[in-house]
């Protein structure tokens, strides 16, 4: 099944402000515009690597703009560079990341968009798929014992990572204990070169919820008005005692796994390009435009202030230091640490 | 002989376990303690028999069967704030979690530069000598001991199981607390009242002695203070360490005593290759090399998977007080 574009000719902005409405397309514009800034870094030999999620912009804008900062608690995943700006990262940490500087969430110890910030409610994560998964559940089960009304967690993953066996673990833990989550799958229908087809019996990652005894739900992934539309229901419903629900947003993976990846050893340019007709960064551009909430002008500006924020996190980033060898030691245990010789 | 004075009492180490996290719960409700059949059970040892009653379903968690997520679960919960003790209801049945234990609670302060903790502890009985065949008779400390991040414990005494206990539950980062199910009512011991705390990574000379040092943990402790006890009766000196825990390890404790006796023996009931033996022996030999006058030697389980259901299986698989007091005899006489 391909997600299908959603009506542009009815205009619904369940109940999002003009201003709600331009975040969204300034996160999903900045979103591609750091991430291309990755990979053009890496072509120029200054980073060792970057990762892409090109296709995502639009649920993790629409998600993000469903979280509540300074409550809510995010459990990502690698690919969730939109998500992680749309609940307030900076591009500034952004580059730190993709340049592994000493001031990075990780010191420049973990790969690029692994971050950990307990201000924002962003929760450290490995690269291990679907390792997170239960680390959700578990601060869900934290909220709810602590009888923290009114907050919930969201967490992300990919198609492939609804493969593993504590991706299920977690969901069905969730749903025994009524938990205040909200599991949003970013369906790209690919697994690095594994296509849907070879990840599961039937494409839509929704259907399992009722096997689960929870709602699921799907969405558009490239329309992020209805992402944010489905993933607010599903959070309303987590922070007020409903329980958990299994929301799955279409979208599509446009670019290769990472730098390191080529993906026309497994799909074809043609596949892609017919994709990339509905590319979600574009489409929104043109609908905020054509029911004018913002014009042309503006949009203009919009995207050279991105630009330019891009371009100073680049340079103020690419400023900072590395990481000390003697860094390597820190921050293993609390307290100072022998380590054995 | 233990005997309980008024600020102790004589408890076995399932009692032991039982009122440190008893009192653990009782005084921080933080505390939850996650696994299967832990709650309208009690454990399948009884080590948390009738928690439920006083503390309820959503701090004594009956979990599915799904180990992994139990770990995970409780990584999540301590990222959290909540001080969880995640039970595996038996070590054989760690392993769908070692992702969790190795690559996230092992990681997560580090990985996050600091940001986040794991304070929690991983409770599970191991060890055999009780029929345990393949799958409830293994020890586990030499897969988990390599791994940065983690501390092991490893207790053998009932007052060890309760302030390595606490240590482990008060402890910033994630405790392996490895309990032995042999010596869960095979061992008594007097335990002091009240909170107290030994700290995690340090040795204790269970037995003094000059001859030879023995370096040990767990069930063989016990069997080795046995052989060393018959040996001193024969006119021979034979210091017995118990690590108590294995990560961190207490190299000063075991270099002292190397040091002063010139001779070392180290006892587990893991099997030899890479296991917590071949660590010490490397360790004493680039250290202390040349204040020895015998070889090291290792007492260890044959290499193969762990030991058979079957008894005349078990026996050859694991030590006795006899083969032990016959290697500390050689060793001493060497």
């Amino acid at each position: 099944m391909t997600a299908k574009p959603s009506a542009e000719s009815k205009f619904e902005r369940q109940g999002l402000t003009d201003e709600q409405l331009v975040a969204m397309l300034r996160v999903m514009i900045l979103h591609r515009t750091l991430e291309n800034r990755g990979f053009a870094l890496n072509r120029q030999g200054k980073i060792p690597f970057a990762s892409a999620s090109e296709g995502h912009e639009a649920v993790q804008a629409g998600a993000a703009m469903a979280f509540v900062r300074g409550k809510d608690i995010l459990v990502p995943y690698y690919r969730d560079l939109g998500l992680d700006l749309g609940i307030g990262l900076t591009s500034y940490e952004v580059m730190l990341s993709l340049f592994a500087r000493i001031d990075d969430h990780s010191g420049g110890r973990q790969f690029p968009h692994h971050y950990a910030s307990k201000k924002l409610g962003l929760y450290t994560i490995s690269s291990v798929i679907a390792a997170q998964t239960s680390h959700a559940v578990g601060a869900a089960y934290a909220l709810k014992l602590g009888k923290e009304h009114g907050r919930a967690v969201l967490t992300t993953f990919g198609d492939g990572a609804t493969s593993e066996g504590e991706w299920h673990e977690s969901v069905n833990f969730a749903a025994i204990h009524t938990l205040p989550i909200v599991f949003l799958c970013e369906n790209n229908e690919w697994a690095i070169s594994t296509p849907l087809s070879a990840q599961m019996g039937q494409p839509d990652v929704y259907k399992r919820a009722e096997g689960y005894g929870m709602p699921g739900v799907v969405a558009d992934g490239f329309d992020p008005i209805a992402c944010y539309a489905v993933t607010k229901e599903a959070m309303d419903r987590a922070r007020h005692g409903g329980g958990p629900t299994l929301v799955e947003a279409k979208c599509y993976r446009f670019l290769s796994h990472t730098t390191d990846d080529d993906d026309r050893s497994y799909r074809s340019r043609e596949e892609v390009a017919e994709r990339r007709k509905d590319d979600p960064v574009p489409k929104f551009e043109r609908l905020l435009v054509e029911q004018g909430v913002l014009t042309p002008g503006a949009l203009d500006e919009l995207k050279a202030s991105i630009l330019a924020e891009t371009n100073e996190a680049t340079d103020r980033a690419e400023a900072v230091p590395y990481p000390r060898p003697e860094d390597l030691f820190s921050r293993l245990y609390e307290g100072p640490w022998e380590p054995w010789q | 002989m233990a005997v309980a004075t008024s600020s102790s009492q004589v408890l076995n180490n399932v009692e032991a376990v039982r009122a440190t996290l008893y009192e653990a719960l009782k005084n921080d409700d933080k505390v939850v303690i996650l696994g299967e059949d832990v709650g309208s059970r009690g454990n399948v040892f009884l080590i948390t028999k009738d928690f439920v009653k006083e503390f309820g379903t959503e701090r004594i968690i009956d979990t599915p069967i799904a180990e992994a997520s139990i770990v995970g679960i409780a990584v999540g919960m301590a990222m959290e704030g909540l001080r969880p003790i995640a039970e595996i209801q038996f070590a054989d049945f760690i392993y769908p979690s070692f992702n969790q234990i190795v690559g996230e609670a092992a990681k997560t302060r580090y990985r996050s530069n600091g940001e986040y903790t794991c304070p929690m502890v991983i409770r599970t009985p191991y060890g055999g000598g009780v029929r345990g065949a393949l799958s409830h008779s293994v020890s586990v400390e030499a897969l988990f001991y390599h791994v940065p991040g983690l501390k092991i414990v490893v207790p053998s005494f009932p007052a060890d199981v309760k302030g390595l206990l606490n240590a482990a539950i008060d402890d910033p980062d994630p405790v392996l607390f490895l309990e032995h199910k042999k010596t869960y009512r095979l061992i008594k011991g007097e335990v002091p009242d009240g909170h107290y705390v030994i700290p995690i990574g340090k040795a204790d000379v269970k037995k003094e002695g000059s001859q030879l040092s023995v370096v040990s943990y767990g069930l063989y402790v016990h069997w080795a203070l046995e052989a060393a006890n018959q040996l001193e009766n024969e006119g021979m000196s034979v210091e017995v360490i118990d690590l108590r825990s294995v990560r961190p390890m207490d190299r000063t404790a075991i270099l002292q005593s190397v040091r002063k006796t010139r001779k070392l023996l180290i006892i587990h009931e893991d099997n030899k290759f890479g296991g917590i033996g071949a660590e010490i022996s490397a360790m004493v030999a680039e250290e202390a090399l040349f204040d020895l006058d015998a070889p090291i030697r290792r007492l260890a389980a044959p290499d193969v998977p762990a030991m058979g259901y079957a008894m005349p299986l078990e026996e050859a698989y694991m030590s006795s007080p006899a083969k032990m007091a016959d290697a500390m005899r050689e060793m001493v006489k060497f």
